[in-house]
């Protein structure tokens, strides 16, 4: 008897109604990725990376095809299960941080403890925990504008992982940094997937980040063209 | 799993926080809305407590008879049915303790070079019980005076201000009432501060008799209305229906007739003035309820804006794990944060207003608990009822799309 991977698709289709005009952004998707991968995901803009990312992230429904995670369907899943999965087993990183502006880095990465029940001391010393793994709890009372960009995508970093998630999302991390913060950021989301076996999913238009996974997918016009394990394993 | 209260309530006051001028243009509708419920209310009701102790300060053992038929408020002298010898009649049923029928009148005063337009009452020296009227210098006009049909006036606090310099003695003097001239032998106290109605201050008191004959040149002895006090407060119901039967069979009316005279006790003057009042209040109340509803609406208005301009933010807090609930909470939970801040300061600014308002309009008002308690508790159900369609709106967004919503 086999077990199901992690995640496994199977013939997931998206169509967006787009006034009028249907826009076919996944045509056909069959992906299974085991525990404790580390995977790129690169393909021309519009290929679909973003909707394939949403909807292995339960931030989105599929129009057809089967999502299980974690041997779970997830159609047969209601609202409040979806966002219990995305509270607790995924973490989401994005180009552009999405930080809460108004709030310090430290409360940034409470919300996700606040939404599972927690409260008190234990949020707090959990996020600071967080905060210190990425060598930036010494900013935990600065605001995002207060930030360099590396800095905020590292406390967006602490924000997903703050919950121990079984998949770290990363839709174009480093689309927004440097190089030398590009390389932090992937070296971190590294760490946590060999330390840790974090299945990790990034999305990235650079080959040098790619470089970083295991196992590249290519995408173009909502279908998956390639699949590849690199021979040489770029661990370092 | 779900956010506690506490931490919602840190969500609701940072988003509040974030956004003070919008988040004041919300409550100041609020604000007004419960400020006005309360200041209208307060008018109202200070409108109604004062006419009922003004009423019940008549005395709750008096029965006053009138001349016409019930139900029409006569006043003027067209109605001639009730004359001093029907007063007297009645002052002889038993259970009566006294009778003080009055004409009343109008009439310019004159002393030395001064004037001053004021009301007559013509009435029996039995009115000091009945009206409580008490004297301040001088003394009130005996029955012999009503009975020798003397030109003696005393005068309320308002006329001898107006007629005398202050601290002249007016006991003594002479004035002219419409060409007649008056001696002045009493001044009464001040009455009382008067809401409304008539200066009960600004009146001349004569004998009913010289009234009638020397200055409104009334023939038939008719008078506007006589007023009874009865001995034992218990009685009052028996005593109204032997003065009945009494002008009856005076007045010669068939048994089909309907009654030429109309008796009222001071419970039903009440009930009325209470009811009318009662509508005022009412009236008022549901003029203000109007901005409230109104201020309710801006709530809605600035909830579904802030919903469009955090839809990222929503996004997000889904994507990291904000169940539809949780988002709905945290909405909902703003409005009420702004409803009850809003009443907050409502309740002061209406408090404030309201004591300001009996200050210039020298009319006291009422600040009850129950107009505080509605205008909240309408202002709370405002709030949710305003803020739940905006709240249900964000919640119900799929977070990708919420996102990526730019
Ligand atoms: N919410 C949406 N509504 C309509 N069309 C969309 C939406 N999101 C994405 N699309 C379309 O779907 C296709 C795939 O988009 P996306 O998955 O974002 O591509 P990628 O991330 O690879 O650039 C594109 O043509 C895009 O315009
Ligand atoms: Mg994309």
């Amino acid at each position: 008897m086999s077990t199901l991977p992690l995640i496994s698709c199977r013939g997931l289709t998206k169509i967006y109604p787009l006034s009028g005009v249907e826009v076919h952004a996944l045509r056909g998707v069959d992906l299974d990725i085991e525990r404790g991968e580390m995977v790129a995901i690169m393909g021309p803009s519009g290929s679909g990376k973003s909707t394939l990312m949403n909807i292995l992230g339960c931030m989105d429904m599929q129009t057809e095809g089967s999502y299980y995670f974690d041997g779970v369907d997830t159609g047969d899943l209601d609202a409040r299960e979806l966002a219990g999965l995305r509270n607790k087993k995924f973490g989401f990183v994005f180009q552009r941080y999405n930080l809460l502006p108004r709030a310090s880095a430290l409360y940034n990465v409470e919300i996700p403890l606040f939404y599972s029940g927690m409260y008190g001391d234990e949020v707090k010393n959990r996020a600071l925990a967080a905060l210190k793994r990425f060598g930036i709890d010494d900013l935990a009372d600065h605001r995002p504008n207060q930030l360099s960009g590396g800095q905020q995508q590292r406390v967006a970093i602490a924000r997903a992982v703050v919950n121990n998630p079984l998949v770290v999302l990363a839709d174009e991390p480093t689309g927004a940094l440097d190089t030398t913060n590009s390389l932090e950021v992937m070296k971190i989301l590294q760490k946590m997937h060999i330390e840790q076996s974090v299945t990790v999913i990034i999305i990235t238009h650079e080959p040098e980040i790619a470089g970083f996974c295991p196992r590249k997918l290519i995408m173009r016009d909502g279908k998956i063209i390639s699949d590849q394990f690199s021979a040489s394993d770029v661990r370092r | 799993m779900s956010v506690r209260f506490q931490v919602l309530s840190s969500f609701s006051i940072d988003a509040l926080k974030a956004n003070k001028m919008r988040s004041f243009l919300t409550m100041l509708g609020i604000i007004i809305g419960v400020a006005a419920v309360i200041l209208m209310m307060s008018i109202g009701q200070g409108a109604q407590q004062q006419v009922l102790s003004r009423i019940n300060s008549l005395g709750s053992n008096l029965l006053t008879v009138m001349p016409g038929a019930a139900g029409q408020f006569v006043r003027s002298g067209n109605v001639n049915t009730l004359t001093l010898k029907d007063a007297q009649a009645i002052a002889k049923l038993t259970g009566v303790a006294c009778v003080a029928p009055t004409v009343r009148g109008s009439a310019l005063a004159t002393c030395g070079n001064k004037t001053w337009t004021t009301s007559i009452s013509g009435t029996t020296q039995e009115i000091t019980d009945i009206s409580s009227l008490e004297i301040e210098q001088g003394r009130f006009f005996s029955e012999s005076d009503v009975n020798g049909i003397s030109a003696v006036a005393v005068i309320g606090q308002t006329v001898y201000e107006n007629l005398f310099d202050s601290g002249a003695d007016p006991v003594g003097s002479e004035i002219r009432l419409s060409g007649v001239t008056f001696k002045v032998i009493g001044l009464l106290k001040t009455i009382g501060a008067s809401s409304g109605g008539d200066d009960r201050d600004d009146t001349i008191y004569i004998p009913v008799t010289t009234a009638q004959i020397r200055l409104l040149g009334t023939t038939n002895q008719s008078v506007n209305q006589v007023q009874v006090q009865v001995q034992d407060i218990n009685q009052i119901s028996t005593v109204q229906d032997e003065i009945a039967s009494l002008l009856r069979k005076r007045h010669r009316l068939s048994d089909q007739a309907d009654d030429d005279f109309n008796i009222r006790d001071i419970t039903q003057i009440q009930n009325t003035a209470q009811n009318v009042t009662g509508i005022l209040t009412l009236f008022l109340a549901g003029v203000a309820m109007i901005s409230l509803i109104v201020g309710g609406i801006g709530i809605m208005n600035i909830m579904l804006v802030s919903v469009t301009e955090r839809t990222r933010e929503i996004g997000l807090r889904m994507a990291i794990g904000a169940t539809r609930q949780d988002i709905l909470n945290q909405f909902l939970y703003e409005a009420i944060l702004l409803s009850l801040t809003g009443s907050f300061f409502g309740i002061v600014f209406g408090v404030a207003g309201s004591k300001i308002f009996s200050y210039f309009a020298k009319w006291s008002t009422a600040i009850s608990i129950q107009a505080v308690v509605l205008s909240v508790v309408f202002a709370l159900i405002i709030g949710v009822f305003f803020g739940y369609y905006p709240a249900r709106r964000a919640s119900r967004l799929n977070p990708a799309e919420a996102l990526s919503f730019e």
